[in-house]
This record gives C-alpha cells, sequence and structure tokens, in this order.
C-alpha cells in the first residue's frame, strides 16, 4: 500500500559513502517490509529524524513504560512533534539481556527478529553500551506482547534507571589465549543474583558489573563498572624460551629491545645474550603487553584469580573515575570461591544502598566517604596494593596507630607470612 | 490483572548452546593467536585445533532484513554461530581455512566492511542521538557513518602504531566511553528555562542535587515556583536537563562538538587513561559533520606519521609532549585547556620537564 513518504533531504545524504548506511536499513523497513504498521511506523521515525536534523534538536521524552511485574527494563520515549508523525509517537527500546559473551545461533537470532517485527519496528541494535540488545521502537501495548513472546524462550529484560544494570564480558575462555578466568561464570553468577534489583529499580543509581579475563581489559570494565573483575594470575608467566628465539629471528633483537623490554612498565624484563627472555616475576604487573607482543612464546601462569576493582565511572556528576583495587586476588575454582564474590558484590550494593545519596554512583559515595570508611563498612581490610601510594597529607588523627599496626601483624600472621 | 502474565526472571542466558562446537570443545584451552590479514583472526589451541574469525563492520542499527543477511552469512560460511564484540562489530568463526575468503567476499559482497582487527581504527563505539535518546545534543549514528565514510581505509587496514578506538557522545554522560579519540557534544550556553512547567514536570530539590556546581537554586517566577541558574556558575554541563526537561541544554548554534584524546583502557604498558581535552567550538553540523571529522583525521595522521609501534594515542603524546602535540596537528591551546575541576593541580607541570 501507498503511503505519504516524509522527504528527507538530510537524511539522504547519509546514504552515499561506502559505509554501511543506518538511513538505508530504516528505509528498506519503510519501502519493503510486507507489514504496513512498519511501513508507516519507520516512514514517522524517518520524519521525525529528518526534523530532528534541520533543527539540531531532539524530540524524544521520556515516561513510564514497563511490563507487568518490572519496574524497569524499558527505555519509554514518547514523541514530542507526535502530531506531525503520529505512527512513530511511542517509540519505545527494550533493553535485553544478551548471553555473556554475546554470542549468538542465526537459528536464535532469527527467531528474535521474527518476534520484532511481529511487535516492533524491526530495528534493532547489538547491543547499547551498557550491554543490552536494543529492539528499538514499539508502542506500550507491544511492549509487553513482545517480551511475553521471547520471554517464554529464555530472554529476559535487562536494567534501566536505579538498579543493577545488564553486566557484560569478553570473549574470553572461548577464544582467547589471554583469559585468566571463566567470564562467562562470573557475568552469570554476579548479574543473575541479582534479578531483583535488575528488574525493579531501587537503588540510589545505577551499578554496573563487567568482566575481562585479563588486565587488557577488553570490556572497559575498570572505566565503566562499578564492579570490575578482571582476570590475573600469581604464579610466573610461562616463557617458551624456543618461540622467543623464533620471534627474534624473524623481527630481530632490536624490535624485541624496543617493542618488549623497555615497554615493560616495571622493568620486570631482560634479554639474555643467548636470545632467551629473563623475566622477573616479582616484579611484573601482569599488565599482559609482552604477552601481546609474543603470544605465541608468554603465556599467563597457572595459578590464575581474578582482581576486583570498585566504583568506575564516567563524568557525572563528581568526575571521571577509575575503579580501585578492592580485591587484589581472589581464586575463582569452586563454588564457594564464586559464592563468595556474588556475596562481596552483595554487601557492597547493600552498603551502597544504605548510605549513598541519590544519584551517586559507588564510586563517588567512596570518594565521599573515603575510602577507609568504605572499608570498615564492609568489612574488608585495607592493604597496600588499594592504593598508588600512601597518603601524603599529615593532616589525620591517628591515636589508633598502635592497634591497627597490631592487626596488620596477625592477618599477615594468620595469611602465613 | 487475571490475564497479565507473571515474567520468568531467568536473568543472562547461558552462552554454552551459542558457542561455535570448536570454540566450546576447546574453552579455556586456546594457545595462541595470529593476524592472516586485517580482518582476520587466528585462534590456535592446545589441542591442535584452529579456528579463523573473521570480523565485519556493520550500521550498527540494524533493520531486520540486514539482520537476517548477516544470518544467512552466518549459515553458508560459519555453522550458524555469531559473536558480537564491544563496538557492534559481528564476527564469524570457521574451522576450516578455505571457508575464509569466500566468507569475506560474501560479506563485502553484501556491503558490509571486513576488519576492525589489531591496529586499524576500530568501529566507532556510539549510542542513540536524535534517533532514540531523550537528552541529545547531536545524533550518534549520523555522525559514525559520515566519520566511518572517511576512516574506512583504516578500519580495513592495520597499519596504525597500535589499535585506535574512537567514541562518539551526544551529551556529557558519555555513553561513547574513553577512547583514543572522542568527539562529544560540549554546551557554551546555560540552559534555557521554560518557567510555565518546571514545578508540574521537574522533582526540584533532585534537579538542585544534580547540579556538579551548585548553581541552582528554587525561585518563584512569574508567581509560579520554579527553578533559576547562577549563569556565572553555570558549566552548560546539561546534568539538569534529564531530570528536568523545561531546561533545555540543547542549542542549535551554541551547542558544540569537542574533541578529547588519549582515553585508554587497557592496563599494557601503563595504568588506564582518561581522555584529555584537545579541541572545542566545533560546529555541531549535521548531516555530515566534516569539520569534526577533518580534525579526527588530522590527528590520525600525525599520530600514524608520529608514533612508534605499539604505542597508543595516549603513549605518544607523552612521549613527544603536549606542545609538539598542538603544533602538529594545528589546534590551538587556550585557557580552556587549563583543568578548574577537583584534582587540577595533579595536572599541571611542576617540574622542569620542557622540551626544546
Amino acid at each position: 500500500m501507498a503511503i505519504d513518504k516524509h522527504i528527507t533531504p538530510m537524511l539522504d545524504q547519509l546514504e552515499t559513502g561506502p559505509w554501511p548506511s543506518f538511513i538505508s536499513g530504516i528505509k528498506r523497513l519503510r519501502d519493503q517490509h510486507p507489514d504496513a504498521r512498519i511501513n508507516e511506523m519507520t516512514n514517522d521515525l524517518l520524519g521525525q529524524l529528518e526534523h530532528s536534523y534541520e533543527t539540531r534538536k531532539g524530540y524524544w521524552k521520556g515516561g513510564t513504560v514497563s511490563v507487568f511485574g518490572y519496574g524497569g527494563g524499558i527505555i519509554p520515549r514518547f514523541s514530542e512533534v507526535g502530531k506531525a508523525f503520529p505512527k512513530s509517537k511511542e517509540f519505545h527500546t527494550l533493553r535485553v539481556q544478551p548471553p555473556a559473551g554475546n554470542h549468538y545461533s542465526t537459528g536464535m537470532l532469527r527467531q528474535l527478529a521474527d518476534s520484532w517485527e511481529k511487535y516492533g519496528s524491526g530495528l534493532v541494535t547489538f547491543h547499547g553500551q551498557t550491554g543490552n540488545i536494543m529492539f528499538i521502537g514499539t508502542d506500550t501495548q507491544n511492549t509487553q506482547h513482545f517480551f511475553d513472546e521471547i520471554n517464554e524462550y529464555g530472554w529476559d529484560l535487562g536494567g534501566a534507571g536505579p538498579c543493577v544494570r545488564t553486566a557484560m564480558s569478553c570473549v574470553g575462555a572461548a577464544r582467547c589465549e589471554m583469559s585468566c578466568t571463566n567470564e562467562l561464570k562470573s557475568h552469570r553468577m554476579l548479574v543473575n543474583n541479582f534479578v531483583d534489583d535488575v528488574h525493579r529499580p531501587a537503588l540510589p543509581y545505577k551499578f554496573k558489573f563487567k568482566v575481562s579475563g585479563c588486565a587488557n581489559d577488553c570490556q572497559n570494565a575498570i572505566e565503566r563498572s562499578d564492579f570490575a573483575v578482571i582476570g590475573t594470575w600469581r604464579d610466573d608467566m610461562k616463557v617458551d624460551q624456543a618461540e622467543v628465539k623464533n620471534y627474534i629471528a624473524d623481527k630481530g633483537r632490536q624490535y624485541y629491545i624496543d617493542n618488549v623490554i623497555t615497554r615493560c612498565p616495571t622493568q620486570a624484563l631482560a634479554l639474555n645474550d643467548d636470545n632467551t627472555l629473563a623475566v622477573n616475576n616479582r616484579d611484573c604487573v601482569r599488565c599482559m603487553h609482552c604477552l601481546n607482543v609474543m603470544p605465541k612464546a608468554l603465556h599467563p601462569g597457572d595459578d590464575k584469580g581474578v582482581t576486583i576493582l570498585i566504583g568506575g565511572k564516567r563524568t557525572l556528576k563528581i568526575g571521571d573515575l577509575m575503579g580501585t583495587v578492592l580485591v587484589p586476588f581472589k581464586k575463582l575454582e569452586t563454588e564457594e570461591d564464586y559464592e563468595s564474590m556474588v556475596e562481596l558484590a552483595g554487601t557492597i550494593i547493600d552498603f551502597w544502598a544504605e548510605n549513598g545519596l541519590e544519584h551517586e554512583r559507588c564510586g563517588e559515595m567512596i570518594e565521599r566517604i573515603g575510602l577507609a570508611n568504605f572499608l570498615e563498612g564492609i568489612e574488608v581490610e585495607p592493604d597496600p596494593n588499594m592504593l598508588s601510594h600512601p597518603r601524603q597529607s599529615s593532616y589525620i588523627r591517628m591515636d589508633g596507630w598502635d592497634e591497627a599496626a597490631e592487626a596488620w601483624f596477625e592477618r599477615q600472621a594468620e595469611a602465613g607470612k | 490483572m487475571a490475564d497479565m502474565r507473571e515474567p520468568i526472571e531467568s536473568g543472562c542466558p547461558d552462552p554454552w548452546q551459542y558457542l561455535h562446537p570448536t570454540m566450546r570443545k576447546n574453552f579455556g584451552q586456546w594457545k595462541y593467536h595470529e593476524h592472516p590479514r586485517p580482518g582476520v583472526l587466528l585462534h590456535v589451541a592446545y589441542s591442535g585445533d584452529k579456528i579463523w574469525t573473521v570480523k565485519a563492520g556493520t550500521q550498527r542499527i540494524l533493520d531486520v532484513f540486514t539482520l537476517r543477511k548477516l544470518c544467512d552469512i552466518g549459515d553458508q560460511f560459519a555453522d550458524g554461530y555469531v559473536h558480537f564484540t564491544l563496538r557492534s562489530n559481528i564476527e564469524y568463526m570457521v574451522n576450516d581455512e578455505t571457508k575464509v575468503q569466500p566468507l569475506i567476499d560474501a560479506l563485502e559482497g553484501a556491503g558490509f566492511v571486513v576488519g576492525g582487527t589489531q591496529n586499524s581504527v576500530a568501529m566507532i563505539s556510539h549510542t542513540q542521538g536524535w534517533l532514540h535518546c531523550d537528552i541529545p545534543g547531536t545524533d550518534a549514528s549520523g555522525v559514525v557513518k559520515s566519520m566511518m565514510d572517511e576512516l574506512i581505509d583504516e578500519f580495513r587496514n592495520a597499519n596504525m602504531p597500535n589499535r585506535v578506538h574512537i567514541t562518539t557522545s551526544c551529551c556529557q554522560i558519555n555513553c561513547g566511553g574513553q577512547g583514543d579519540i572522542a568527539i562529544n557534544i560540549q554546551h557554551t550556553k546555560p540552559p534555557k528555562i521554560n518557567h510555565d512547567l518546571v514545578a508540574n514536570v521537574c522533582e526540584r530539590p533532585s534537579v538542585v542535587a544534580r547540579c556538579p556546581v551548585a548553581a541552582i537554586r528554587p525561585a518563584m517566577v512569574n508567581g509560579k515556583p520554579s527553578l533559576e541558574v547562577d549563569e556565572r556558575k553555570c558549566i552548560c554541563c546539561g546534568a539538569c536537563y534529564p531530570p528536568c526537561p523545561p531546561m533545555q541544554i540543547n542549542d542549535a548554534e551554541h551547542s558544540k562538538l569537542a574533541i578529547w584524546v588519549g582515553g585508554n583502557h587497557s592496563n599494557a604498558r601503563g595504568k588506564p587513561t582518561f581522555q584529555k581535552l584537545v579541541a572545542a567550538g566545533i560546529p555541531n553540523n549535521p548531516p555530515r559533520w566534516p569539520e569534526a571529522t577533518a580534525i579526527v583525521k588530522r590527528i590520525l595522521k600525525a599520530y600514524k606519521e608520529g608514533a612508534r609501534d605499539w604505542e597508543r594515542v595516549n603513549e605518544w603524546i607523552e612521549r613527544i609532549g603536549w606542545p609538539r602535540f598542538f603544533e602538529e596537528v594545528e589546534l590551538p591551546f587556550t585557557k580552556y585547556h587549563i583543568d578548574t575541576w577537583r584534582g587540577a593541580r595533579a595536572s599541571f607541570n611542576s617540574s622542569t620537564y620542557i622540551r626544546f
């Protein structure tokens, strides 16, 4: 059937050039999709988007839409110019949690596509920056229908609002030799133990879990998550000296001096005269650089585990914060190991829920109350790995020093050090 | 309510069923990888099994036709399994080397772009912009399409000194995240307040609390309870706009683009770093944003020519120094580059380390 197509001279300019065009994709839905509902909806979407391009303004506003039983997971969008573009005046997004590590079968993607074109606009993104599959564009009623349908075959909503958000993990052990942990397991254990906090926003603000299998941190966990789990190891790095020699034979000694030896951040490496590599494992900080350059020759050790950092976030409100080391090393082998990590996350979320201000991220709360008070609140003992360096300000009352020092020695003795 | 269906709170699905069988078999048992050509990775397991990954860039906002086309390619060449990367690229895994070239040909033939591996300019990470966001100062998909059209050769090849992650964000919340190069909206005027609506739409104490510089206070305007902004204090960040849409921060003329460089998430060689401001006042100029792209290309050119192997943008600048960076990319250095926020002092040079 013929629809009255909006003229989109500005958007049309985004159909030229070699990179795939999202505008061409939306037009395909408008012009070629058999369902008139989708043709009309995407036509009005293009009309509103063109209007934004002309006026340099956005015209969506939020609201309250959820599915039965949940309080979040939907990004409601109502058009402020709905009179001109009525068929897309409600254009909500469903945030759906992807499988850990973002793996799919084409069969499952087709099933999701079939469901989505029954109820939605036909536009979808893998994935939004929080890590959700974004099903972009449906009205309030169809939000429920689409959710009901995909929820029946295994898909659940992610977080939106002040809640535990959808987690992310790297491809990890599934296809990467750098992986030091079972990323998929940590990801699912963590987020699936807080489903209530995902679906019913009641926290001070968002709380994100991200898992990277090594310090290359492909998931940007340290900067972008409140609870970052990063794979590492604590025994010696594995060195295959024959492969080291092969690398040197290939690119020359100078290349490896310039790009491996001198680039080690703690000068833990040396190249011997016989072209073997000497590693001072006590000085190594597991930064991953030399493994990245020589992946055939160098590998993580066998005594693997994770480092946990807390409180990463972007600008608003107090400025950017990287996560801070909370647990320098944690084994994740037995079920109890994983459960104790989940328990730690629960303790932190509870403490923050009680002490965080409205719209205050966990890292901002730590900044406000002080790391030492936070540690006391969650009953974690201070550790020098948590700091770049000890305090430089003398403005501190320290009459509890003797007890604190004694407690340190007791803990060291308990740990057998 | 009787007919309402209770949700099944299943949470995050188990990916095991969606892993390529070779990945399932060798889970946690990978030995090393190689980079046979741009866009392709080869992973070798201790078992001797090999898997080739072909990575392709897409338009990210996928219509179901495009999604099904990607699935068709996966069925035909890659055993029906796919993986999406953090930057929304699609990856196909094959365990037979002879399938790699036909897979690449099929992807390129269908209009997708194979690349994005190792030392390439990776796909720009971004979110929604005008297409769907409620607070955007610009579009995201359009900016990215325009830039990737110009950077496509750097995506297809891998001849930068190290990988380059570009991000773009339509407000200071910065959904795109930290990047080697980040193109973000920077508002330059305080919000314009529609005082007739504030009392009904905004929870005024929360809006007051959102302001990072305490520039907002409750006020009666035209006999109605509203909010006012101390414009001498206001930093034009836009934090008040999401909780209070009548405080319109987006402005067709005064919402500009700023470019930041040197954000790096990896711990390799150095601790993760935040991006630093290098350029601002760039026009927010749809549909193609040529001014922003031109600066990005200048930065990339200087980096490509000047950086040593493995240096990310932040490391390159750390070595050559900021004065030379500004010189090489022909950008002005201004008082606005001097940080004024908490911790600013740590960014001052308290040494005699000067390059001549």
